[in-house]
């Protein structure tokens, strides 16, 4: 008898669980994180990919049902915003198709010191107020004029203050809330479809790997902020107002993901490491300024009763001791460069391991080598369970034969007897 | 004297470098002296990175103070003298790919290593690489990219190096993110380096000079 879709969800759901608690599932889950693949798969122009919407949602449930993978990569963590959004807004901080970037269907960031050196002082007595009145503005064009307006905390004296609201009728202010307005109604049909296409894939019997995201503060400071370079000159020449810094993030990141996640239903967590690895920074720096605050957002999560789901982007095999450091068999490891047999030595009966499939195999390499190294992987990472078959990083180019391979051969080689 | 300013910039104290530095500008010292001395420094910093006992912030921080050096110094140069440096190498990031972290980070470690190196920049087309190796003659190039589409487009410039008669004059040489000995294959390119000390003991290697 066939599996109606919803017997498929709560199937899926349980054996991602049973990996994350450390158990053997029936199986070895297989779940490939989907970047742009989804578009490149489905043939979509790089511009489509940016501004059709239905043609985005279209090439998402194509990939999900052509591969049925045991979990979803969110699509919204792929195209966070689409290009129309991008337009109204004028946003500086990324490169799309058709703005700075040809023959890609993905985007790029604009390295940027968009917060200076000498405001972290601002930044840190009134982040609202800094956001609001002296980083948008530089992030999105159209947004300029609301670097004119007053202090917003001036406005904390109600009657006394109600002449300041005289700031909003400039005509270049009220122009740019007007783009507000009109970005927020794009926004709105930008989430009525993927609404619906999250809930065309749950029907489908799919979960999504996760809902909410979370960055560790060090990458927000240093990725949306203060730029790489900034954020590592910061690291000699002003560490306190970096750790201040650090401190103030930390519970505004993890109060929206927990929010975010809670309303989904959804409980994992996304947290990609961009700046914490090896090579970025000493395993000083990485014990000062990052593990602390990820520390505490794994754990933050994980005692709001949601599992963090840690993409641990290039190398981190000097750290996995300190990394041990979690509640066990409550959160994810998703590793790609790190040595993986390493990290299931020192971390296989804490956290439950992901990855090890080489993105640059999964593109240039044949099916067999495909399924000679997952082999290899459901041998020893996934030895007594604990672990979930994907790529090292988020998937843009590969050939679709070699994914086919990843996972029919995890169907049936990564059995648990 | 001299040891004072090299492991000041070495150790990265950066106070302590620039008062030396100030100090010894107003006693009359030779700028070029000084010169010479924050080349040492950052010969120190360089083995330093390599033997990963430094990382990418000291680097950047070392060239930080390295460049508010030169620009106290500056004014007291009477004329630039230009060191002959013999060995050219080309990098670049190719086209559709804008990071350029690791680019720099290999191009300061072939400079201080003696190289001319001549650094395109991010999103660089082929053709701009076939240009460059033919006005200058230079025989190594450095294809940098962190994204998986790099890959082709690595490939792509390869190709168009073959196709412009250029491939046996060159050797190249493949870095980033997402690249390993598979995508080297792919591409056509000489060799991988995994990281930026690699692209020097390649680059060295093909120059003919002796490794340590």
């Amino acid at each position: 008898m066939t599996k109606t879709p919803d017997e498929l969800f709560e199937e899926r759901t349980k054996r991602f669980a049973d990996a994350i608690a450390l158990k053997e599932p029936d199986r070895v889950p297989v779940a490939p994180t989907f970047g742009f693949f989804y578009a490149k798969y489905a043939g979509l122009s790089p511009e489509e990919t940016f501004y059709a919407y239905d043609k985005w949602s279209l090439a998402v449930k194509k990939t999900v049902m052509d591969f049925e993978p045991d979990m979803v990569n969110n699509p919204r963590s792929v195209i966070v915003a689409p290009g129309p959004l991008l337009d109204i807004v004028d946003f500086r901080q990324i490169k799309w198709p058709g703005h700075g970037i040809t023959g890609s269907h993905s985007f790029q960031y604009v390295e940027g010191e968009y917060m200076k050196a000498e405001e972290y002082d601002a930044f840190l007595d009134d982040p609202s107020d800094y956001i609001i009145r002296t980083y948008l503005p530089r992030i999105y064009g159209e947004l300029k004029p609301l670097e004119k307006l007053p202090p917003l905390s001036s406005m904390m004296t109600g009657y006394l203050a109600t002449h300041l609201t005289s700031a909003l009728a400039r005509a270049d202010i009220m122009n740019a809330l007007e783009t507000v307005a009109r970005a927020g109604t794009e926004s709105l049909k930008w989430r009525a479809q993927m609404d619906s296409l999250h809930e065309d894939i749950r029907a489908m019997g799919f979960p999504f790997s996760s809902y909410s995201a979370a960055s560790v503060p060090f990458d927000v400071i240093g990725d949306y902020l203060r730029g790489t370079r900034g954020v590592m000159l910061d690291m000699y020449r002003r560490p306190e107002k970096l750790l201040r810094a650090i401190e103030k993030v930390l519970p505004m990141q993890l109060k929206a993901a927990v929010l975010i996640a809670k309303r989904s239903g959804n409980p994992r967590v996304f947290i990609p490491l961009h700046k914490g690895a090896d090579s970025f920074m000493s395993l000083e720096q990485f014990k000062t300024f990052f593990w602390p605050a990820l520390k505490k957002l794994i754990v933050g999560l994980i005692d709001e009763g949601l599992t963090p789901w840690v993409l641990v982007e290039s190398d981190y095999t000097s750290r996995l001791e300190i990394m041990r450091d979690i509640p066990a068999g409550k959160a994810i490891y998703h590793f790609e460069q790190t040595d993986m047999f390493k990290a299931k030595d020192i971390l296989g009966d804490v956290v439950c391991i992901r990855g090890g499939v080489p993105n640059s195999l999964l593109y240039t390499g044949t099916p067999e080598d495909v399924k000679d190294h997952c082999k290899k992987l459901i041998n020893i990472i996934g030895k007594g369970g604990g672990y979930i078959m994907d790529s090292g990083a988020l998937i843009d180019e590969a050939q679709p034969e070699n994914i086919k391979a990843m996972i029919d051969f995890t169907r049936e080689y990564g059995v648990y007897s | 004297m001299a040891e004072d300013l090299v492991s000041a910039i070495a150790e990265l104290e950066e106070e302590e470098a620039l008062r030396l530095v100030e100090a010894r500008l107003a006693a009359g010292y030779d700028p070029f002296k000084i010169l010479e001395e924050s080349r040492r420094a950052m010969e120190i910093v360089g083995r330093r990175f390599a033997g990963k006992e430094y990382f990418i912030p000291d680097l950047i921080y070392a060239g930080e103070i390295l460049s508010e050096i030169s620009v106290m110094v500056k004014p007291h140069l009477g004329q630039n003298i230009e060191v002959e440096r013999s060995d050219k190498v080309i990098i670049g990031t190719v086209a559709g790919d804008v990071h350029d972290i690791g680019k720099n980070i290999v191009t300061f470690m072939l400079d201080i290593n003696g190289f001319e190196v001549y650094d395109l920049g991010i999103d660089i087309p082929p053709e701009t690489f076939i240009e460059k190796i033919r006005d200058t003659g230079a025989e190594i190039v450095g294809l940098s990219g962190f994204l998986t589409l790099a890959y082709d487009s690595m490939k792509n410039t390869i190709d168009a190096i073959r196709e412009a008669g250029l491939r046996d004059r060159v050797k190249l040489m493949i870095g980033g993110g997402q690249m390993d000995d598979g995508v080297r294959k792919y591409t056509g390119a000489d060799a991988y380096g995994r990281d930026a000390a690699e692209a020097v003991s390649l680059a060295k290697g093909w120059a003919g000079i002796k490794l340590p």
